[in-house]
């Protein structure tokens, strides 16, 4: 065991897969003659394995619940970041709506005030909008928190907005039948749903002839 | 296997929680295993196997890409530990009670000649023993026998986990080897 520390750091280096092809004949040589470093070397090659054969040890069974358990739970604000970096589409789909509705909405509680399309030959009385008897409005009509009598003739689309259609001249018949004529849809929107859905309509139809104008030039 | 990890710690880095289960799941084993050893003891081997994982989770974010994550897991684990080793009292776990046994000691261990008397349990012995001589040595050296013997890093990486040179590796893994023949020699 007294052999010289070159020897054994050649044993390391052997182990390490580091000795040079000239240092690996020296050492076999060495080997050869020298008892004691080949029980050395034999005990270093041994240890190795004996390491090696060392039992696994596993992880405790509910070792991931726990540390699953254990980490640290994302402020919601960071939270909700993420979520939108991670979705850009429905963030700005979820922000155009949100400028949509609130544009709706606040037209829609923008006035009480009576409302009334702009069109000739209308007579107007307090709350009450009246195409007179044997008259014919152009065009279409549009009354909005008031009240609509119809004697005369529309002669196009009649769309009420929290307005009624009234009727004192016969009671008790169908709307259409004692009212003048109107020769187009009518159409009452009471409830804030009908009022979107008729915005969404003049939307997508302004679009679209928007479009054909685009495609006309 | 290293595709998967790396696609995970993608998306844990995009704050998917779930995605790091997968992560520990698969390194549990590893993980604690090493700390193990190097702890000596279950209940702290749990513990810092545990901080391990979640020092890592806190600190995703400075993990590259482009390294292996094994590598920087190890790291935090190996720090942590030596960090407990620091901490306890030197001869804290001289005579603790060695796993799997009753009672024993290793000092009782030493003492007795007698062979076992079934071949299995002699194994486990044996095991156990090297387990123990494993563990007291000293830190610097059990760190890389572990790693090089047991986890099989190369002296490369293992340079790498514990952040020291390459030569600084090899000394220690020569000096490791040393004690270790040493104390395995008679077995």
């Amino acid at each position: 065991m007294n052999c010289n520390e070159e020897i054994i750091e050649f044993m390391h280096k052997y182990l390490d897969g580091d000795l040079t092809k000239q240092e690996e004949t020296n050492l076999r040589r060495h080997l050869e003659e020298c008892e004691a470093c080949q029980k050395h070397f034999h005990e270093l090659k041994r240890t190795i394995t004996l390491i090696q054969s060392a039992e696994h040890i596993s992880a405790p069974a509910d070792f991931t619940t726990n540390v699953m358990k254990k980490l640290p739970t994302e402020k919601k604000h960071v939270r909700y970041k993420r979520w939108f970096r991670a979705h850009p589409i429905i963030t700005s789909a979820a922000i155009f709506f949100i400028f949509m509705f609130s544009g709706i909405f606040s037209a829609w509680n923008q006035e009480s005030e009576l409302v009334v399309s702009k069109q000739e030959n209308l007579i107007i009385q307090g709350d009450t909008v009246i195409v007179p008897e044997g008259v014919t409005v152009s065009g279409d009509l549009l009354v909005k928190n008031g009240n609509l009598r119809i004697d005369g003739t529309v002669d196009g689309n009649v769309t009420l907005i929290n307005s009624e259609l009234v009727d004192d001249s016969i009671e008790g018949s169908g709307l259409m039948a004692s009212a003048g004529e109107v020769n187009g849809e009518l159409k009452e929107v009471d409830r804030i749903f009908e009022w979107i859905w008729f915005h969404l309509k003049d939307m997508v139809e302004s679009i679209f002839s928007l479009g054909l104008v685009s495609n006309m030039h | 296997m290293n595709l998967i990890i790396k696609e995970k710690i993608k998306q844990v880095k995009r704050g998917d929680q779930s995605a790091y289960e997968d992560v520990v799941s698969f390194y549990q084993n590893k993980i604690y295993q090493h700390v193990y050893r190097m702890l000596g003891n279950q209940h702290e081997a749990e513990d810092i196997a545990q901080e391990s994982f979640i020092r890592a989770y806190i600190n995703i974010h400075s993990f590259d890409d482009r390294r292996k994550f094994s590598t920087w897991l190890y790291r935090i684990a190996t720090n942590l530990t030596i960090d407990r080793i620091r901490k306890r009292k030197p001869d804290y776990y001289l005579d603790a009670e060695i796993k799997g046994t009753e009672g024993l000691d290793m000092y009782s261990r030493l003492a007795t000649d007698e062979p076992a008397p079934e071949e299995e349990v002699e194994r486990m012995e044996l095991q156990n023993y090297i387990h123990h001589e494993i563990s007291t040595l000293p830190p610097k050296y059990r760190g890389v026998i572990i790693l090089r013997y047991l986890e099989e890093f190369s002296l490369q990486e293992i340079s790498e986990i514990l952040d020291i040179p390459l030569g600084t590796v090899k000394t220690r893994i020569h000096r490791g080897r040393e004690a270790l023949r040493k104390k395995l020699r008679h077995v």
